[in-house]
């Protein structure tokens, strides 16, 4: 038995019977017939994704970037590598990955295995369209190589596969060239949700419209302030964009300062009243500097990394995530009752996130066409209860989940949702890899 | 151009972590090992992340008849060089079997000794050098659950301990290393006490630092200069007595 292990949202926590840390392939193939396992990356999904009463394969020794092509952007690694370490390493060339979520700390695996988006899904689709290749320890104990089209089936099951599919082993990754490391931000606050969808939606309309946009959303708000929020629109900025100071040097931005969360806060600090006020605040704040502005890519894509640990500030109960995507016609009546009921309820969040996702062609992976909201909550029996509330009005505007984030859905609620994950459920089954690759996620959603 | 790093050692977690600090500084890169060519993996990655040159360098701790032509060899010349050369063996086995006793304290001691020999002649020569020697607080006093190890690191300190004397006056500096735990396949399977089990990228840090500021003896964590000190200061009848 090893210690107990959790996610990001440090819920649940379960103790594997067995956590290896494998070094080689023959390492992985090894701890494969000894049982059913997960591979985990950095611990950065946020449920039970890479979690296992059973067997979980720690893959952060994978870690070594093997090559680099600067005439194509083709970056070849170990699944263990960190996106932060590509951006370390490649950024000083000119080069960026197309698609990042929130946090630069999650692996390439993970990456892929939750084939995670950004803020920018409408333009360059989730992270999967940018791998060129898979390298997979299958469930016969034989790696493959898999491409679009070359084991294409396994390629396209893997991506978004949950690690269900194989353990993801090395992977070829196209990076984005970029002439600096700053971002064009345009900062608009918008006064409901109304304001804050048609700014999206003139963004989407417009195909030399900005890359990247996001907004921050006060779910506190009530009545006319339902759906106060900052959208921020960007662009990586060109170098004639920078002052000639800083064109000298277009990839070197500050230092950052880290700040670190030292020990869980009390399970006071966070109520309706602290929430509404930080809501508030950061609202004045962000309206204030609303406008054109140029903000180092650390400081945009990051700005929670710069916080070590800073999923203790919801206590060691720990969080649950909710993150789902309503089509984009359904959009605005789902995201007003989806507001309505978490103001209602009072179970405010620090974060809550909204971001227009464009078409899906991808297997099983989470975006649609349409709105995705995200936000976290204390894991109460209150916020619980709200979060059954929220899969329901998700249900019953068509909306979908995304599992990276999930650790307390029902199968019944996530099949409804998503009929493509019965196909991924079958063929799991009927090729045996069910025997062979399972996380508590998995055996929770019957996946 | 900065001068190259050598690794000895080059497939150890703490070695590799060591070069990882370094080449970040923009030091190139050599990795001595056995089997070297299995280690272009590693090579590429440091190459990768930090642009340096790195090149790879057969060596076995074991043969010191091979050290002399192993470090005359070196081209470009290392200024720095780290020694993280070891082997923990298995405490019980190894008092049954002598010649695997034997093979721990060689290459612990023995080893390290003779290749960092011929490279404190060669630096002396030369004027410069900087010698860093991943010791352990195992050598700090022999103890029942791992004197073979530890008696073979004792002898690796009182040697960097002397190399340091003798060399002061040549502008050749040693640093000693003494990690206490360190997560690394050394002791991989362990159950080491988090707060006192140091990353092998602690170490990186570290051993750059100390060899920037001309350190003697660092402890990693630091906190195992204090545990030392009380460990040594026990006396012989009571200590003997103890089972640690
Ligand atoms: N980990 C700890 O808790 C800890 C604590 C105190 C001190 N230390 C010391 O730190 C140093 C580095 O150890 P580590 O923790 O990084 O463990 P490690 O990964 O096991 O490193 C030991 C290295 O020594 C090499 N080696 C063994 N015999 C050799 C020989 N005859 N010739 C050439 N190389 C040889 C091994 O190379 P191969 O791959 O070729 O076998 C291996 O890379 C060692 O001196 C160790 O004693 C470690």
């Amino acid at each position: 038995m090893s210690r107990p292990l959790s996610g990001w949202g440090r819920y649940p926590k379960i103790a594997p019977e067995t956590l290896a840390r494998p070094r080689s392939d023959a390492a992985v193939a090894e701890a494969m017939a000894k049982g059913p396992l997960i591979a985990r990356g950095n611990g950065r999904s946020y449920g039970d994704s890479a979690l296992s009463e059973g067997q979980v394969l720690d893959m952060t020794a994978f870690r070594h970037i093997l090559s680099f092509d600067p005439q194509t952007g083709l970056v070849e690694a170990e699944a263990g590598v960190l996106l932060g370490d590509l951006i370390a390493a490649f950024l000083p060339l000119g080069f960026f990955p197309f698609v990042t979520p929130g946090t630069k700390l999650v692996t390439l695996g993970g990456a892929i295995a939750a084939d995670v988006h950004g803020k920018n899904h409408l333009r360059d689709g989730s992270f999967g369209h940018h791998v060129a290749w898979i390298e997979i320890m299958t469930a016969e104990g034989e790696v493959l190589r898999c491409t679009r089209a070359s084991n294409s089936g396994l390629f396209q099951q893997t991506i978004g596969g949950m690690g269900l599919t194989g353990v993801i082993l090395r992977a070829g990754l196209t990076l984005r060239p970029v002439e600096t490391g700053w971002i064009a931000q345009d900062m608009r606050p918008a006064r409901d949700l109304a304001e804050a969808m048609a700014i999206f939606e003139e963004a989407a309309a417009d195909a030399d419209g900005p890359t990247y946009s996001v907004a921050w959303f006060d779910c506190l708000g009530q009545g006319a302030a339902l759906g106060r929020s900052l959208v921020m629109l960007g662009d990586h900025a060109r170098l004639e964009q920078l002052t000639p100071r800083r064109r000298a040097r277009p990839f070197v931005t500050p230092e950052k300062r880290r700040l670190n969360v030292p020990l869980d806060a009390p399970g006071f600090a966070l109520n309706r009243y602290t929430l509404r006020a930080f809501n508030g605040l950061y609202y004045r704040a962000g309206a204030r500097k609303a406008g054109p502005s140029l903000v180092d890519w650390d400081s945009y894509f990051y700005p929670l990394d710069a916080i070590a640990n800073w999923n203790r500030i919801y206590g060691r109960r720990g969080f649950a995530q909710f993150q789902c995507v309503l089509p984009l016609a359904e959009a605005r009546p789902g995201l007003e009752e989806l507001l309505a009921a978490i103001s209602e309820a009072g179970q405010g969040s620090f974060l809550a996130v909204l971001k227009r996702l464009g078409p899906d062609t991808t297997a099983h992976s989470f975006p649609m066409e349409g709105y995705t909201l995200a936000l976290d909550f204390p894991v109460t029996p209150a916020a619980l209860a709200l979060l059954d509330r929220l899969d329901k009005i998700t249900l019953d505007h068509g909306g979908r989940f995304y599992l990276a984030k999930d650790s307390r859905l029902t199968a019944q609620t996530l099949h409804a949702a998503d009929p493509r994950l019965a196909t991924l459920a079958e063929t799991r089954r009927s090729e045996g890899w069910d025997a062979r690759f399972a996380s508590a996620q998995s055996r929770r959603l019957q996946l | 151009m900065k001068d190259p790093v050598l690794i000895l050692g080059g497939r150890s977690d703490i070695g590799l972590a060591i070069a990882h600090a370094f080449a970040a500084e923009g030091h190139p890169i050599q990795l001595a090992a056995r089997n070297a060519q299995g280690l272009e993996v590693q090579g590429k990655d440091l190459s990768l992340r930090h642009r340096v040159e790195v090149s790879l360098h057969e060596f076995d701790a074991l043969a010191p008849d091979s050290h002399e032509a192993f470090v005359t060899g070196l081209e470009p010349r290392p200024g720095v060089v780290v020694c993280a050369v070891g082997l923990l063996g298995d405490q019980q086995e190894d008092e049954r079997d002598m010649a695997a006793a034997i093979r721990v304290m060689r290459t612990n001691f023995e080893g390290p000794a003779s290749v960092l020999g011929h490279l404190a002649n060669r630096f002396a020569a030369e004027g410069e050098g900087v010698i860093v020697g991943i010791s352990s607080v195992a050598g700090d006093r022999g103890r029942g659950s791992n004197y073979i190890y530890g008696s073979a690191k004792a002898g690796f300190t009182a040697y960097l301990a002397g190399l340091r004397n003798r060399l002061a006056g040549d502008g050749v500096h040693v640093l000693t290393v003494k990690p206490g735990f360190v997560a690394t396949a050394m002791t991989e399977g362990l159950d080491l006490p988090a707060p006192l089990t140091a990353q092998p990228e602690e170490l990186g840090a570290a051993v750059l630092r100390a060899v920037a500021k001309r350190r003697n003896v660092i402890y990693t964590r630091p906190v195992w200069r204090l545990i030392m000190g009380v460990i040594r200061a026990i006396p012989e009848p009571v200590f003997k007595k103890l089972s640690i």
